[in-house]
């Protein structure tokens, strides 16, 4: 399936890349494609090397081999052109929301009237306008984590990686986010790699979905979801195809779940 | 709520005045003088102005001796906290200066640097700085992990990471040490006058013992404490100004 997709269309892509902590093998030999403007979903168990392989493509971990590549270059730590959301948030708790939205710009040197211009415009995106002189300690979970969405998106990255960002919130909340996040992939043109836990979230959220599963690990399948995606947000749940995917991901992963 | 607190702050201060008074009146000892009394011989040596002069004496090794500890105490906390490699060589050398028996290395020190300034200040440093670099080093060291991996993959340099990271995140224990060592700093500082020779604040407390002035000697001793309770707020408000929103718990804990 994934060879379905031309390789320019390809934004970033894992080649044979290899971890081990210590005699732990994190990951094996793992080769993976993500198509541009895309979501891609990493679903597996716990202790699959998801985080790993996320870490990995963002430069915070070396590889023990292989390469990534990004816009077929390779990478060797982090860049501007990828971005981080973090499943603890990873705010500062002494700056404001916008210092911290802004956080990013800052690194790069921006001034400050230029960054916090920015900073709004993403506030305003994520739904917290108004929020913008308040301290992290001040919002809720929810709001937290769109703090640190609206960071990642402030740098302007054109790959956007967040590992289980939604973990920490509540399911209403969740549900709302991922209704934004099917908005964001469509208007924000950036490709996302998104690590979940929840086989219903990755199906829902995603246009491809890769399988890991772990001892060792690999890619065990990789899934593209086709019909449900135009049919509208309140249908998806509904609908046949998206059903019978959450199953049959079920039946390849209860074997590997304690 | 700051009326609410200061209102508390002033009731603990009645009370404690309270009790002094009491206890002086009944009298728990020949030598110990009421609460009024020892305010009257405060008022006193304002007025005649020895108690100015006296400060102008204690004030300079003391001043000079919570500013380096201060400086270098944070250096060195901050060294020491971020390469696992001086942990070992230096830290050591902090516990011990924080447990010596100092009374017993005043002796040594005078032999060293005779009775003048730099005895006192010695003992200030020796007073104030292992707290400060064992807090700063400490601080350092619990940096959440999470930030700074945040700082990096938002593209931050080294220097960034210390400035906008570590720092910022040590700063409440930082601060910690500071108001510790500046409250052991203000001890030595007596304790050195009382040890070395006699000048300043120590020489009011030790002449007016000898020759059974208690009311002066509790003021003079009752007014180095209040210095520090007013150096120690100040200290407060420092870091209220410098790490707004610090004070109010980590959000990622
Ligand atoms: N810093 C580390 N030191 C040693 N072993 C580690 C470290 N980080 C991860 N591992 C191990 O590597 C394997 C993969 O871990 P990783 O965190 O990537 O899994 P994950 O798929 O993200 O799991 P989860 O879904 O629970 O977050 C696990 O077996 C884990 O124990
Ligand atoms: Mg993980």
């Amino acid at each position: 399936m994934r060879h379905a997709v031309p390789a320019d269309d390809i934004a970033v892509s894992v080649r044979n890349v290899s971890k081990t902590y210590g005699d732990v093998q994190a990951l094996k030999d793992l080769t993976l494609d993500f198509p541009r403007g895309q979501l891609t979903s990493l679903l597996g168990p716990s202790g699959c090397g998801k985080t790993t392989l996320l870490k990995i493509i963002a430069g915070l971990l070396p590889a023990n081999s292989g390469q990534i590549l990004v816009n077929g270059q390779t990478v060797a730590g982090p860049g501007p052109d990828r971005a981080f959301v973090f499943q603890d948030f990873a705010l500062l708790p002494w700056a404001t929301v916008i210092r911290n939205v802004a956080f990013g710009l800052e690194l790069r040197g921006l001034a400050r009237s230029e960054r916090e211009a920015i900073a709004e415009k993403y506030i305003r995106e994520v739904g917290l306008a108004g929020f913008e002189q308040k301290y992290p300690h001040q919002l809720s979970g929810g709001m937290r984590q769109r703090v640190g969405l609206a960071r990642a998106l402030s740098v302007n990255a054109q790959v956007l990686l967040l590992d289980e960002p939604f973990s920490a919130v509540d399911e209403q909340t969740r549900r709302k986010f991922q209704e934004d996040l099917l908005e964001l992939v469509k208007h924000e043109k950036k490709t996302f790699i998104f690590v979940t836990h929840s086989i219903e979230e990755a199906v829902y959220v995603s246009d491809q979905i890769a399988i890991l599963l772990p001892r060792p690990s690999r890619v065990h399948e990789i899934i593209r979801p086709s019909n449900f995606r135009d049919k509208g947000v309140d249908n998806i749940r509904r609908d046949p195809e998206y059903l019978d995917i959450v199953d049959g991901i079920w039946a390849s992963l209860r074997s590997y779940v304690e | 709520m700051i009326d609410r607190s200061l209102t508390l702050k002033l009731l603990s201060a009645a009370v404690v005045f309270g009790a002094w008074e009491i206890a002086g009146r009944v009298p728990i000892s020949y030598a110990f003088p009421t609460f009024l009394e020892s305010m009257s011989a405060l008022a006193r040596m304002t007025f005649d102005g020895s108690i100015f002069v006296a400060y102008g004496q204690t004030l300079s090794p003391l001043a000079i001796g919570v500013a380096i500890s201060a400086v270098v105490g944070i250096g060195m906390g901050l060294w020491i906290g971020l390469s696992a490699r001086f942990e070992w060589l230096f830290a050591p050398i902090f516990v011990v200066m924080q447990t010596a028996p100092l009374a017993a290395l005043i002796p040594i020190l005078v032999m060293v640097y005779g009775i003048g300034l730099t005895s006192k200040v010695f003992v200030v440093c020796i007073m104030a700085m292992p707290v400060i670099v064992l807090n700063t080093a400490a601080a350092v060291r619990n940096t959440p992990a999470s930030l700074k991996e945040m700082a990096t993959s938002y593209l931050a340099r080294d220097h960034e990471i210390l400035w906008k990271i570590i720092l910022p995140a040590a700063s409440p224990m930082i601060f910690a040490g500071l108001r510790l060592g500046v409250s052991a700093g203000f001890i030595g500082a007596i304790l050195s006058e009382l040890k070395i020779t006699p000048t300043g604040v120590g020489d009011i407390i030790t002449f007016s013992r000898s020759i059974a002035d208690y009311p002066s000697m509790y003021a003079a001793i009752f007014s180095i404490i209040l210095l520090a309770v007013l150096f120690l707020n100040l200290l407060g408000t420092l870091e209220n100004i410098l790490f707004k929103g610090n004070n109010r718990g980590y959000v990622t804990d």
